[in-house]
């Protein structure tokens, strides 16, 4: 019989986790942070290789024989290709200024979420097969040798990042963390190694036009569900139009907000809006989709899916587009979609056909976003507003990752907020604008079977919004992205219960007085206003 | 004087070892940058671990109010239940305590006082109290995250079986 240990041996435990470096550490894939393998058929429908259903729990990824070769050759290629890769791969001192400021790194504790060692996962391997340094002096020039660990690694930390690009705000070197995931990324696709969640959105936008996979008529009836709410909240039957040609305008948003709540809510706000100004303007059930999952997989992909906006607005005819609410959208349509897809010279720069604003920034995209469209209304006194219809909200505002600190939207959707509601506290000044933390959960990660590593990495958020709740009541969390509305619901849920989320464009038409409305009662989630419930209690 | 004025008057000591002996369940870099600083925001989880540590320490002296200690022993565990430890491991940070509180009284002197034996088993049972409660907490938390993936999965499906007409108002 073996020798039982007595009870004093038993309780020795050693809390202290091994102290090895980073590169010694071997990886551990664990349950609830990393999402599904990507199935065989999103691949094939999107003409990716290595197409096979693989899990990432087992041994065995079946790889293709001569996958070392093929993820050197990529690395070849794009450091040819992008002279910021070959920047980012030579210029870091480690100097340890990203290492505190990602808040996969804060949430979990694991260092490898440090944006440095993020980026050493790559560069060890770039070192060893590509200076002289690395090939001489190996491991003591921080280079190491790519094996099927290292592969593993790759996959499970490029899946632990969310492109949030807070890291790069702090290096003084200002490499850019979501650069260096995005080509690890691609690396991996070219491997068949991506994530379900992100290549079956892909393949549906490919397929249908919209990451849901929404046909014609469902975008249609969706609406048309929201059009009944909106009739029994206002009293007013709205109706919009789909792929109309002529129109002054095409409006493009994320297909989230036709799907889910509380993004429900924010495109029934864009439908009020429009229709109180009278705006020419209309759906397309083609391009659908606002958004770009294919921005996650392969620069190749996000330019084919982005396409159709140019297309459907050539085909349509309209003089130019409208973006709604969403984040990554913002920036790949910023700061891609003109060099891809454009120059979209048969469009003309956006001119608000309210106010006569001409969006000159705009002058090459041809496209703006909503908070700036309805900004200037504001400004110009276009619209007649109520924020008292608002007043049983407390609203603290999520700068979203890539409308804020990729494309600077700071000030209009704070103005339009306070415009809208009388009740509104900032979060603590790390927190937001340019600093703002991730929702834990964009760049395609807002699974469910990664709720774990969601709840992680969106505490540093959700941690400054617990703050305003209880320092000054905040009971709604406000903001400009389609994965924000998803995702920042459940975070509010694990770590601050009592506080809602919503779009920007819900509490505009909250307050927005249309003409010929009946007298309001509720918002548009049929909760009771305000003073309907004052009126109720007072009889 | 009496075991809780022993360990008041030992309080910052205390507290500070206590604290690191949390941050040391974590990898080298990952405690070096707890320790380092407690800023609520940019530093959240050191703060929390912080706070949270006073707030049982001083409720574990002053008296233990369970709707205050569930407060701080919350903030800290709703945290390390989702962090890359075992159950186990997540809840270990409350028995360091009992060590780390007999190596500061130290000396045989303090220990061997009449009535010390008794005081210092009633701590100790006043720290096991907090592990039952901390039981609770861990499981609504884990509890939590399957109810948010269940959740997640409904919504997404919701409209769907409302347009198939699987889902119906009463009032239609």
């Amino acid at each position: 019989m073996a020798k039982l240990p007595k009870p004093e041996e038993l309780a020795k435990v050693d809390y202290t986790p091994p102290k090895t470096s980073w590169m010694d550490t071997p990886v551990v894939i664990k349950e609830g942070m990393f999402c599904h393998g990507a199935k065989t058929k999103s691949l094939q429908t999107l003409g990716f290789p290595n197409a096979r259903d693989w899990r990432p729990m087992d041994a065995d990824w079946k790889l293709p024989e001569n996958w070392k070769e093929i993820l050197l050759n990529g690395i070849a290629d794009r450091l040819k290709k992008y002279r910021s890769f070959q920047l980012f791969m030579d210029i870091c001192v480690r100097c340890g200024a990203c290492a505190d400021k990602c808040h996969f790194f804060i949430g979990t504790g694991d260092p490898k979420n440090m944006p440095v060692l993020r980026a050493e996962l790559i560069r060890s391997v770039y070192r060893k097969e590509f200076t002289l340094a690395g090939k001489i002096f190996g491991k003591m020039a921080g280079a190491r040798e790519l094996t099927l660990d290292v592969l593993k690694e790759w996959w499970y930390y490029f899946f632990q990042c969310t492109e949030c690009r807070r890291c790069s705000v702090f290096c003084p070197y200002g490499i850019d963390q979501a650069e260096i995931t995005i080509i690890g990324r691609e690396l991996l696709n070219e491997l068949g190694l991506n994530i379900d969640w992100i290549a079956g959105p892909a393949s549906a936008c490919y397929m249908k036009g919209n990451h849901l996979g929404l046909e014609p008529h469902t975008i249609v009836g969706n609406l048309e569900y929201m059009l009944d709410d909106i009739e029994t909240i206002t009293g007013k039957r709205i109706k919009p139009t789909f792929n109309r040609k002529g129109a002054e305008i095409l409006f493009v948003t994320p297909s989230g907000d036709l799907f889910a709540d509380p993004g429900t809510y924010t495109a029934m706000g864009y439908l009020m809006l429009f229709e109180e100004l009278g705006l020419d303007y209309t759906w397309s059930t083609y391009a659908s989709e606002g958004g770009n999952f294919g921005f996650f997989t392969t620069n190749e992909l996000a330019k084919r899916l982005n396409s159709k906006i140019y297309n459907e607005a050539k085909r349509l005819g309209v003089k130019w587009i409208l973006g709604g609410e969403c984040g990554h959208m913002w920036r790949v349509l910023s700061q891609y979609m003109d060099t891809w897809n454009g120059p979209a010279d048969f469009l003309e720069v956006p001119k608000s056909p309210i106010t006569g604003t001409v969006f000159d920034h705009a002058k090459s995209m041809k496209m703006i976003h909503v908070a700036e469209f309805t900004a200037d209304l504001i400004k110009n006194n276009k619209l007649k507003l109520d924020p008292k219809r608002n007043d049983h909200l407390t609203v603290t505002w999520h700068d979203s990752c890539n409308t804020a600190r990729g494309m600077g939207l700071l000030e209009e959707p704070r103005y339009v907020l306070k415009s809208v509601v009388n009740n509104f506290h900032e979060m603590p000044e790390d927190t937001i604008r340019e600093k703002t933390f991730c929702c834990g959960s964009g760049s395609g990660l807002n699974a469910s079977e990664d709720m774990d590593l969601r709840m992680k990495g969106g505490f540093p958020r959700a941690n400054a919004v617990k703050f305003v709740h209880e320092h000054h009541g905040v009971n709604m969390l406000a903001n400009v992205c389609a994965i924000d509305r998803a995702s920042l619901k459940p975070l509010m849920d694990y770590w601050v219960p009592g506080v809602g989320v919503c779009g920007l464009h819900e509490l505009v038409a909250n307050a927005l007085v249309m003409t010929g409305e009946k007298e309001r009662t509720t918002d548009l989630r049929g909760e009771p206003l305000p003073s309907a419930q004052a009126k109720e209690e007072k009889a | 004087m009496d075991l809780k004025n022993q360990l008041m008057a030992r309080k910052s000591a205390i507290l500070k070892k206590w604290f690191d002996a949390v941050a040391e369940t974590y990898p080298d870099n990952t405690s070096s940058f707890l320790k380092k600083q407690k800023a609520q925001f940019t530093n959240p989880v050191g703060y929390t671990l912080s706070e949270g540590l006073e707030g049982l320490f001083d409720a574990l002296l002053k008296g233990m109010i369970p709707d205050t200690v569930k407060v701080f022993l919350d903030s800290i565990i709703r945290i390390r239940a989702i962090q890359d430890f075992t159950p186990s491991e997540s809840l270990s940070f409350i028995f360091l305590l009992k060590k780390i509180a007999r190596q500061e009284l130290g000396n045989e002197e303090v220990l061997q006082q009449p009535g010390m034996n008794d005081e210092l088993t009633a701590f100790d049972s006043s720290i096991d109290e907090l592990a039952l409660y901390s039981f609770d907490i861990y499981m609504n938390c884990r509890e939590k995250i399957y109810e948010l993936k269940a959740n997640e999965a409904r919504n997404m499906t919701f409209r769907l079986l409302q347009q198939a007409k699987l889902i119906v108002d009463n009032q239609d």
